[in-house]
């Protein structure tokens, strides 16, 4: 703390606090204005079905997830088996694949002309459609199905720590009382851990709120890809911005909920400090069970879509290595590093404002900066263009009045419009990043350099910069995946003709053609792989 | 001679908590204060005030004549002039020990800046180590760099909070020993907050006893120890006996164990009637079957043992504790009860 800090620095705080809360606020706005044509029509026809399907999906893909998460996590977490330390790890790297991937692979191995279907009709002898039954995947099931596989390794985490931090005493008492290791479990594990299966079922929960693309591709109509028919096929922000607001009612439902699970979580888990350092062993048939669960699960979830992409890759390379790849390389690169740049800048001055101001409410603009990341990509696109179309509108009619000719679009049609978003949406995981570190340094650095004569910005800059630079790093480097990998608000608010990776490859699901697009899709599974190494090495340090 | 700090009816509160209580100090040049007290009374909050690391709501911090908190006025910390070694020494990770020491030297050549650095090396015996970094030095070479780093900045006066709690206790006294007498060298005037006497009783020339936000004694160690003002400053400098007490004429009074004699006058008039305090150490016993009092409990300490001696009178029983040097007596041996000759100290019950 800094007795006598500037009021400027908790200033530029708020404004940019002020310029990163704008686009939420603007949404609310709009969705507010009257507009009876358009979304009055939708709310007619269409958007019960709409809502329906968002919410089923919801629900189908929470409770994949636990299904599949629950066995692998007390596994692993509980039991000694071979295996064991690489499935530990492995089973996170379906975070890595996006939904919308995954489900292009399936449709292309499961549909009629695929090569499931095609042995099945050559073994039994069915020539037609009426001969059998398929499940058809483009279904709003078959996205639940696909959602789960690469959802379920947040619960699996959070659940697997749970696991792990109940006391192995408890777990005893239950034993000389006469429970079974599956009473054991059903009565005492799994109910404790209850809290941090909440918390995972609600990050889940809010992923699948976010997704556009897995959706849109299986052509489920839901919210997000309403809001996205809506502003590109009609036009119309005010209807979009309504669709859009009642996803935030979801998010922010969510996150409500979300916040009360961990505040009871913290309560379980400080009655359970000691750690479980005996395992189960498990015999050659239940290792055989076990494995077969994991693996199977692992291969369904990553390996096989992964090897399929690899091979579409390899297949196509000749003509996926040209120009034009390196061209969007480039355009996604320097994208998501200016983001990253910006990012950091910004939560460095949040942060030094928050630690050093003698006014507790300069603790405010961290905490608004870091709410953007709740908006899913779709309803922060629609809470970005309101601002800076009015924005764009007013330039070009001051430009009218002082009779020289109007610059266009220059906002929302350039890519500053992206970087804002992009901003807006990833900010917090600087702001998180530099907040982490800003905890391991001692106030009393601080207070030392400042009796030693040193103002607040040398403070800042020989003191706090230097130590911050590594939390300042990791937070550069996940900001600059995240930006990598968002995709459906790089589609509403690229300027027409701009493409990078993420949108590229989407456009290639579309039409059906993934394997022309493949090479690039590698490289977003393999930027994704980054930040699960760095999660890895933090959990193993802290078990 | 002038006060290098002064402090006027300090208030200060924390969270709604009054935390200093109108409290008034003075520090003269070249003086090395103790601020003695229990944790939670307000000694760190004083030194923080002193730093101007935080407000204080009421009075006035003169440093060298010149108001640096007070209604009318701020300084803020870095103008202060003041240097500060913390429990945990605040040593920079990221810079070797001859840019922590150098950290706050501005407005010198290079040259001067060497020769600063030499001089504090020396000073604090940690020559050959410059290009160390703090992690790959032993505690108390961190400490001595703390202290290198807050004199190479010539600070006006020093702060030093809990400088010494995580220091071995086995090399801590020497320690101690080494940096006071760096301190007298440079002249130095320095506050020293702890809440262990015997680092206060080692360190400091004065000591201030603290007390929810208030000093309750200020002065030198043997009057703090030998006079104490109250119980509170008794106690907390080391046990005691409490015996009733009542005053027969200026130089004695009646109690369980006989009547006692006092070198200095009594505080108090004839008909008086309170507690004596007796340190362990001034009393003492010899056996004696037709003594007052009975050993009810024993414990060795090597040099000496400590006994715990049991008084009847008139039905009441009084337990007192003696240091000496009988080794021999033994639980159930009765023991006559006598005083060393000093001042006595008396307290109103």
């Amino acid at each position: 703390m800094i007795l006598g800090l500037a009021r400027s620095w908790s200033l530029a705080g708020y404004a940019v606090a002020a310029l990163l809360v704008l686009p939420l606020f603007a949404l609310i706005f709009q969705a507010l204005q009257p507009d009876e044509a358009v979304f009055g029509h939708l709310l007619a026809t269409v958007l019960p079905t709409y809502i329906r399907n968002s919410l089923l999906l919801i629900l189908g893909v929470s409770l994949g997830s636990l299904l599949l998460a629950i066995p692998c996590a007390w596994l692993i977490a509980r039991c000694e088996f071979f295996g064991r330390r690489y499935l530990q790890w492995a089973l996170l790297l379906p975070l890595a694949m996006p939904g919308y991937i995954v489900a292009y692979v399936y449709t292309d191995l499961l549909d009629y002309a695929g090569p499931v279907q095609r042995s099945l009709r050559s073994i039994f002898g069915w020539s037609s459609p009426q001969d059998y039954f398929f499940p058809d995947i483009r279904t709003l099931g078959g996205a639940i199905c696909m959602l789960s596989l690469v959802l379920f390794p947040y619960i699996y985490l959070l659940a697997r720590t749970a696991f792990m931090e109940q006391s192995l005493s408890l777990a005893h008492a239950s034993r000389i009382m006469g429970c079974s290791p599956w009473q054991s479990f059903w009565r005492l594990s799994l109910p404790m851990a209850r809290p941090a299966l909440a918390v995972g079922v609600a990050l889940v929960a809010m992923e699948t709120a976010a997704d556009f693309a897995t959706v849109s591709y299986f052509a489920v109509p839901t919210l997000t890809t309403a809001v996205y028919d809506t502003w590109l096929g009609y036009g119309n922000l005010t209807a979009a911005a309504k669709l859009s607001a009642i996803i935030l009612l979801v998010v922010f439902s969510l996150i409500g909920f979300e916040r009360f699970a961990r505040r009871k979580q913290q309560l379980f888990q400080k009655q359970s400090r000691i750690q479980a350092t005996d395992l189960y062993p498990l015999t050659a048939v239940q290792t055989a069970v076990a494995l077969s669960f994991c693996c199977t699960l692992l291969l369904f979830a990553f390996v096989l879509p992964f090897s399929i992409l690899l091979s579409y890759a390899i297949g196509y390379f000749e003509q996926s290595w040209d120009e034009r790849f390196w061209q969007l390389s480039v355009n996604s690169l320097s994208l998501a590093l200016i983001t990253s740049l910006i990012c950091c800048l910004i939560a460095l001055l949040l942060m030094f404002v928050r630690r050093s101001s003698p006014r507790p409410s300069d603790a405010l603009p961290s905490r608004l900066a870091s709410m953007g990341y709740a908006l899913p990509g779709t309803v922060l696109a629609i809470g970005v263009l309101v601002p800076l179309t009015m924005l764009d509108f007013a330039i070009n009619d001051v430009a009218d009045v002082m009779g020289i000719k109007g610059p266009g679009l220059i906002l929302t049609g350039s890519v500053v419009a992206l970087i804002f978003a992009f901003c807006v949406r990833f900010v917090a995981i600087a702001i998180g990043s530099v907040e982490n570190s800003y905890k391991r340094i001692s106030p009393s650095l601080d207070m030392v350099s400042l009796t030693m004569g040193q103002s607040p910005r040398q403070l800042l800059w020989r003191v706090h910069f230097p130590l911050l630079a590594k939390g300042l790093f990791s937070g550069a480097l996940l900001v600059f995946i995240e930006s990598m990998k968002e995709l459906p608000a790089a589609l509403l608010l690229r300027p027409i003709g701009f493409e990078n990776l993420a949108t590229y490859v989407f456009q290639f699901v579309s039409d059906e053609k993934l394997e022309h697009g493949a090479l690039a899709a590698v490289v977003i599974v393999l930027v994704g792989l980054v930040p699960l190494i760095y999660l890895n090495r933090s959990l193993e340090q802290h078990s | 001679m002038t006060n290098t700090l002064k402090l006027q009816q300090v208030h200060s509160d924390y969270q709604g908590q009054q935390v200093l209580q109108g409290l008034s100090l003075t520090l003269g040049q070249g003086e090395i204060l103790a601020l003695l007290g229990p944790s939670g009374c307000g000694k760190t909050t004083l030194l923080r005030a002193v730093a101007g690391l935080q407000t204080i709501s009421q009075g006035e911090i003169h440093i060298n004549g010149q108001m640096v908190s007070g209604d009318s006025a701020f300084v803020p910390s870095e103008q202060r002039g003041i240097g500060m070694i913390f429990q945990d020494y605040a040593l920079f990770p990221h810079l070797t020990v001859a840019e922590n020491i150098l950290f706050g030297v501005a407005k010198l050549s290079a040259a001067e800046r060497l020769v600063r650095l030499d001089d504090m090396l020396t000073l604090v015996k940690l020559e050959g180590l410059a290009k160390r970094y703090p992690h790959e030095l032993s505690g108390g070479q961190q400490q001595r760099v703390s202290i290198a780093r807050a004199l190479a900045y010539e600070p006006q006066l020093l702060l030093l909070d809990e400088p010494f709690s995580n220091i071995d206790a086995q090399v801590r006294y020497e320690m101690m020993a080494e940096i006071r007498s760096i301190l007298k060298q440079r002249n130095v005037s320095a506050v020293f907050v702890t809440h262990s006497k015997d680092e206060a009783f080692v360190f400091a020339d004065t000591l201030a006893i603290l007390n929810q936000g208030v000093i309750v004694q200020h002065g030198s160690a043997e009057t703090l120890y030998s006079a104490p003002n109250s119980r509170y400053v008794a106690d907390f400098l080391g046990s005691g006996n409490y015996l009733p007490a009542a005053v027969l004429d200026r130089h004695s009074v009646a109690t369980p164990i006989g009547d006692l004699t006092s070198l200095t006058p009594l505080a108090f008039l004839n008909e008086f009637s309170g507690m004596v305090f007796l340190r362990p150490q001034q009393l003492t016993i010899n056996a004696d079957e037709q003594g007052v009092g009975m050993i009810t409990e024993r414990r060795f300490l090597g040099a000496f043992c400590h006994y715990w001696v049991k008084v009847e009178t008139a039905s009441i029983a009084y337990y007192v504790e003696v240091r000496s040097q009988m080794m021999q007596l033994s639980i159930g041996q009765k023991v006559g009860v006598t005083t060393e000759p000093h001042s006595l100290v008396l307290f109103e019950s």
